[in-house]
Parts: structure tokens; sequence; C-alpha cells
């Protein structure tokens, strides 16, 4: 049993995917140590917050200390940010219409252009051919550029209620700088926010742990029941196997999702928690592992110790687990590991086919990819919702199917190289 | 001659008798599907058609209305009659092709919902899985034969490709060509803008919205097939007959065609195993391209907790499954000779 064990920490294949698993756990047990934020707590206003830090804008202005940094780059980087090179084309092109000649626009040139565009730039002018919606993206664009070459700086300014008039509290300048470690109200967000305002990162971590659990329950379901009768029709056989057979065939025809969806509509979207999903995925999938033991049973039930310990009168249920359990120990964990990771992709898809557990408990990896579908994230280009649940679902089944790869090799000799 | 024909009616008797094996194996399955079918919804906790009546009258005041609708359905449905006779109802309703009314597509029924989706699933589903099957077999067994170089290369390629999440896959293939490229369409089975009517444009536009969808699916069979071919090929072509034709001095191409053919068989079974786990991934595929096929079908069924909808859509499924795993045992049956040994003994 050491020696065993010990090989099979050997084999490479394994350990590699050992060492993702692991790393997987640690990281949902770890997290909500270390961030405490409930995970399904909605904290963006809005939809799809890109990945970054978010540092409160009001407490920025009165943070306690002002710095004062002279950087070369400042202004240019602040215009860079105001005018993308679409912009630039953009006012090009608004230019040309307005009668500037071509060759008199520069639109590498900030300074001409931006005067030029003051100069000529009329909001209530349209060109012939000039949609609404471009109209009002000139509009737009018109008001962000405004001031945008002037070295002043901003003036903040309260409403005096007893006057109702604007009183200036103070200038916040062009070079003014605030250190993010002393303004009050930071949240770092890795992974942004996803369609309903969640910290994707802390979701996501929590929705790991609880597909994993599902997996496991399932995997824990279809592996008892596929051994159990897996045993019992490969031991006993006649018509109990016949019977066995007949279940297990039927299983094996009708289409998996097909009772899948039928079941989890059944249920009802007020019953369907995490946990009866994850034992409805194991009562639809036990058949495989059925089929597996009971073949490796029928060729160990005529081996010599099973007869030996048929005839020292021992009972049915020591023969099996004593005789015939520890040969197919490996098999049943191969097994194992292979119910686990089909359960968290059956878990995934039905979520995506609108029937995984209900949305309002926890969140699961199937739920956030649903959810991302729905709000369309991946046509929106919000790659932070949907790219970490694929690359952690592909990383679960991937460290799975190295694992059984590498079991597989330390327990069937015909495969060994 | 008369000894070849001899052979050739014993031949037909084992397949005849293999085919009704099948066919009454079939007929039992699918008796179970549907009974499963009729079974699992009525066991739901509660008055299901209170509960779909409840969820349409929502924002209708009027009591009288909401008691007609529920009327209509309980008529319907007979669900006020005894569970036997309401399965005879279902029964016949089924056979002539009727399955009521949609609710969240009303006033379509059912059928005209399946009839204009099952043949998008249809075109696209069981050509991409079979050209994935094919391809994936042809890599196999070249990196079985070839070894070295192309091996190395394919095979870390499909074990990662078969270990993806098949959602996955459709969607990165979806950001991937669809938005970021723009080389095809990310959505739809045609352009929105057009009516379905057999002009080239319209017969283009079905073929552009095809392309992601089709390979998406093919890719995936690709992965797990390959690997499977693989080591069916390796150890075929390591079996003691292949070293003892070589002695014979048989030529290696001959052999190759052995080989193959026998790597070939389980392949084909696994094929039948395979179908419905692939069915199962092709109809989310077909929900992350909005695809206008049976998939999209349960999506807004489910949505809109369209209960008839859903159990007739799930039927076609089985049935489409079951056919098509028919089909592929007939296929055996012709290609692998043991068969009609076993059974014209």
């Amino acid at each position: 049993m050491k020696h065993t064990i010990r090989q099979v920490f050997r084999q490479s294949n394994f350990l590699l995917g050992f060492g993702i698993f692991v790393f997987l756990i640690l990281v949902v047990i770890i997290y909500p140590l270390l961030v405490k934020y409930p995970p399904l707590e909605i904290i963006g206003q809005g939809t799809f917050f890109p990945p970054g830090i978010y540092a409160s804008t009001y407490d920025s202005i009165h943070a306690n200390t002002k710095y004062i940094l002279n950087l070369d780059e400042a202004a240019a980087k602040r215009i860079s940010s105001k005018l993308s090179g679409d912009d630039r084309v953009a006012m090009k092109d608004w230019l040309v219409q307005y009668g500037i000649p071509e060759y008199e626009i520069d639109i590498l040139d900030t300074a001409k252009l931006l005067e030029q565009w003051e100069n000529s730039y009329d909001p209530s002018l349209s060109f012939p051919g000039m949609t609404y919606a471009r109209r009002t993206y000139y509009q737009r664009l018109n008001t962000s550029l405004q001031g945008l070459l002037s070295t002043e700086g901003v003036t903040i300014a309260a409403m005096n209620p007893q006057s109702n008039t604007l009183e200036q509290t103070g200038v916040v300048n062009q070079n003014d700088y605030v250190n993010v470690n002393e303004v009050a109200n930071v949240r770092v967000l890795p992974l942004g926010t996803d369609n309903f305002g969640r910290d994707v990162l802390t979701e996501l971590v929590k929705a790991t742990s609880v597909s994993l659990q599902i997996g496991f329950i399932a995997g824990i379901v279809a592996t008892l029941i596929g051994l159990t009768l897996g045993l019992l029709a490969g031991y006993i056989g006649g018509l109990v196997d016949d019977i066995i057979m007949f279940f297990t065939n039927l299983f094996t025809v009708i289409p998996t999702v097909v009772l899948l969806i039928l079941i989890s509509f059944s249920i009802g979207q007020e019953h369907r928690g995490a946990f009866v999903i994850a034992v409805v995925i194991g009562l639809t999938a036990w058949y495989w592992t059925t089929r597996a033991v009971r073949a490796q049973v029928i060729s160990l039930r005529n081996r010599d110790h099973v007869n030996l310990s048929k005839l020292s009168g021992h009972s049915i249920f020591h023969i099996i687990f004593a005789d015939i359990l520890p040969y197919i120990t490996s098999y049943v964990v191969m097994a194992f590991i292979l119910q686990i990771s089909s359960g968290i992709l059956a878990e995934a898809s039905l979520s995506i086919l609108g029937l995984g557990p209900r949305t309002t408990d926890v969140p699961t990896l199937g739920l956030m990819m649903n959810w991302s579908l729905i709000y369309q994230a991946e046509i929106l280009g919000k790659w932070w919702a949907y790219l970490p649940v694929i690359i952690i679902i592909a990383l679960i089944t991937f460290s799975m199917n190295l694992m059984n790869t590498g079991l597989d090799q330390v327990f069937n000799p015909a495969l060994r190289d | 001659m008369t000894v070849d024909r001899e052979i050739r009616r014993l031949d037909l008797k084992g397949y005849r008798k293999y085919f009704l094996n099948k066919a009454m194996w079939f007929a039992v399955t699918f008796v179970c599907a549907f009974l499963l079918n009729f079974i699992l919804p009525r066991l739901m906790p509660g008055d299901p058609v209170a509960a779909i009546v409840a969820h349409m009258a929502q924002g209708q005041s009027n009591a009288a209305g909401v008691q007609a609708i529920y009327q209509q359905y309980t008529e319907l449905f007979g669900t006020n009659k005894p569970m036997v006779q309401q399965f005879f109802i279902y029964v016949k309703n089924v056979f002539h092709g009727d399955f009521g009314f949609s609710f969240s597509q009303y006033p379509r029924t059912v059928a005209q919902v399946i009839k204009s989706s099952i043949v998008w699933t249809l075109c696209l589903q069981f050509p991409a899985i079979i050209l994935g099957w094919l391809i994936g077999n042809t890599l196999g067994a070249l990196a079985a034969y070839l070894k070295k170089g192309f091996d190395k290369v394919l095979m870390p390629i499909s074990i990662f490709v078969s270990n993806f999440p098949a959602f996955g896959m459709a969607v990165i293939l979806l950001v991937v060509f669809g938005v970021s490229l723009r080389w095809f369409p990310t959505s739809g089975g045609y352009g929105y803008d057009l009516i379905p009517t057999f002009s080239w444009k319209f017969i283009w536009s079905v073929i552009v919205h095809y392309q992601l969808p089709f390979w998406s699916i093919v890719l995936i069979a690709i992965g797990g097939q390959a690997i499977g071919m693989r080591s069916m090929a390796i150890y075929e072509l390591n079996a003691d007959y292949v070293k003892y034709s070589r002695f014979m001095g048989i030529k290696d191409r001959k052999i190759i065609g052995y080989v193959f053919r026998n790597a070939m068989l389980p392949q084909v079974t696994g094929l039948a195993l395979s179908i419905g786990s692939m069915v199962s991934g092709a109809l989310v595929a077909e929900i992350i391209f909005s695809y206008p096929g049976l998939g999209y079908t349960i999506l807004h069924a489910t949505m809109g907790q369209d209960y008839p909808l859903i159990s007739g859509t799930t039927l076609i499924i089985t049935i489409m499954v079951l056919v098509a795993m028919f089909a592929i045992d007939m296929v055996y049956g012709f290609i692998d000779p043991r068969i009609k040994a076993a059974q014209s003994e």
C-alpha cells in the first residue's frame, strides 16, 4: 500500500495534476480568510466595471496631505487619455467637412488641432448625411475637450445651505497628487465587476468552492451507486445481473442531458439548491461506473483466492470486501476522479441551459457563465466576466484528467513505456 | 457457387437476428424514455397547471379570465383525470404530433416551434459530429503510425482540447473569430435583416453564420476521438497478428489496412456511446452562438417556464439520439464480421 502510494506520487502526470488541484483547493480555502467580503454583495451600480484599483474621488479630494509632483509627461498623458486616435480622425473629418483644407490639418499636432477645433466647431451645425448619433458624438467630444490645454486648476465648491450659493472650498491643481494609501476608501477589483456589479474575483473563488463541492457530492453519489450495483451485478450474476444491466443499459442510451433537464425542471426553481443539483447529477451518472466495476468483478469472480474464500465459508460481504474490493480500488478511484470532473462540467452545462441551482444563495461556475452569456459579456468584450470562469473549469478538468492518466500508468502495466 | 449463396443466406439471417435484437432493445428504451418524459414533470409537488396559470396570469386582474384559462389547461392536459387516463391522452396527443401550445411563444404550438428549430439542429450537429469523428480518427491513426514529431505535437493539443469544456471552446472561437477578427457573425442562424427565402443572399448568410458553431463542435469531437484512436491503433500495431503477418511477408500496406479496420471497430461503438454527450455539448454551443436550434429553444423554454415546450424538445432530442445510435449499431453490424458469426451460430 505504502509502496503503491509512493509510486503514484513519483508519476509526473499525476504530480502535475495533483499540484494544480491542491493549488486550487488552497486558494479556495485561504482567500476567504484574507478577503472577507460577502461573495454575492452587489457593490457596483452598473454592469461590468473593468478590472483595476478603485479609489474614491471624494476621499481623494479631501485627503489630508496633498503632494506636488512635477512630472514631464503629465500633460501629454492627460490629453492622450481624453483624445484617442479615432477621436483625432473624427475631428479631422468634421473640420474637412466644415471647409478647412485637408493639408492644413495635422492630427498628430495636438495643440494646432485643438486650436482649429475650438475656432470652428459649432454644435448646432449639421452636415448632409450626418446621423444624429454622429452629431451627439461630436457634442460629447467637444465637452470632454473643453479646457484640455489650460494649465489652471479646478475649483472645488460647496453649496452654502444658508445663502444657497456656491462657495469655493479649495482648488485642485494639475500637479496635485494623492497617495492611494492615504485615501480612506480604496477597493481593489482585480477582475472588475460582473453584470450585477458584484466583485468577480471574490465571487469566482466562492463559485469554484461550490462547484468543487458539487463535483464531490455528485462523484460520491455516482460512485457509491455505481460501485454497489456493479458489485452486485458482477458477483451475484443471474437475475440480479440481468435487472441491473437492464437499467444500466437504459441509462447509457437515454441521453443524460435529457434526464438532467427533465429532473431539474421538475424540481422547480425554488427547490433547486446547489446540493440538490449535485445529487441529481450523481443520480444520472452512475451507469458507467457500474459497467466498469461489473466487468472487473466478473473477471475476478472465478480467481483462485475468491474460490478459496468461498470454500472456507466466508460470507458474501466478507468476500466482496476482503477479496474483491482491494483489487478494484484503483479503478474505483479513477472512476471517482472522472465523475468529479464530469459532475462539474454537467453543472456548468445545466446552468447555461438555465436549469442550474437557484441564483440567490450561492454562485457556481456554471451560473457565472450563464449570467455573463445572458448579458453578452463575450460580445461586449468584457473578458473578465467569462474568461476566468472558463480557465478555472479547464484547470479543474485538466488536473483531474492528468491525475487519472498518471494513476492509469501506475496501475495498468500495459501502458507503461 | 451454391456454397457462396449459402454463406450469404446465413449472413443475412444472422444480420436479421442482430437487427431485430437491436430494434427491440431500442423500442424498449424509447418506451422507458417516453414514460420518464411523462412521469417526471408530474412528480412535481403541487398542481403544474395552477403554477403555469399563475405564471401566465401575472398582471391580469380579471379573476374570471384566470379561471377560464385554468379550466382550459386542465382540459388540455387532463389533469383532473386519473394518472392512467392522463397517460393515454398524452400518448394519443403525442402520436398526432400534438404537444399543445407553447406558453412562452403563444399562440405558436410546441410542434410549430420544434419544427422550425429542429432543421437547424440536425443540419448543424450531425455533420459536425461525423466530420469531427472522421478527422479525429484519421489524426489519431496517423499519430500512432507516424509517431515522432507528429505524435508529439498532436497529442498534447488533443489532450488539451478534449479537456476543455465545450462551451469554453465555443466562447473562445466566438471572441477570436467573431468579435476580434470580425470574420464571422457572432449570433443567429442568418442575418437578422433577412427573411428566409431561397435567394443567394440568404443562403450565403446561412453559410457564414454556420461556420463558428460548426467548427466549435468539430474541434471538440476531434480531440477525444484522436486520443481514443491513437491508443487503439498503438495496441493493434503491437498485436501478435501484425508480427505474424510481417513474418509471412505480407505487404505493409495491407497490414495497416487490417490494423486500422480492427482499431476502428471500438471507435464506432465509442461514437454510439458518446453521441449523447456530444449532442449535449452541441446544444450548449447553440446557446452561445444564439443558433436558432433546439438548444436555444430549451434555454428560452426554461426562462419562460414553458413546460410543454421542454417536454416536447427533450422527447425529440431523445428520439434523435436513439435513432442515431441505432443507425451506428446497424453500420457496426455490417462492418464487424464477428457479429454475423455470433448471431448465426
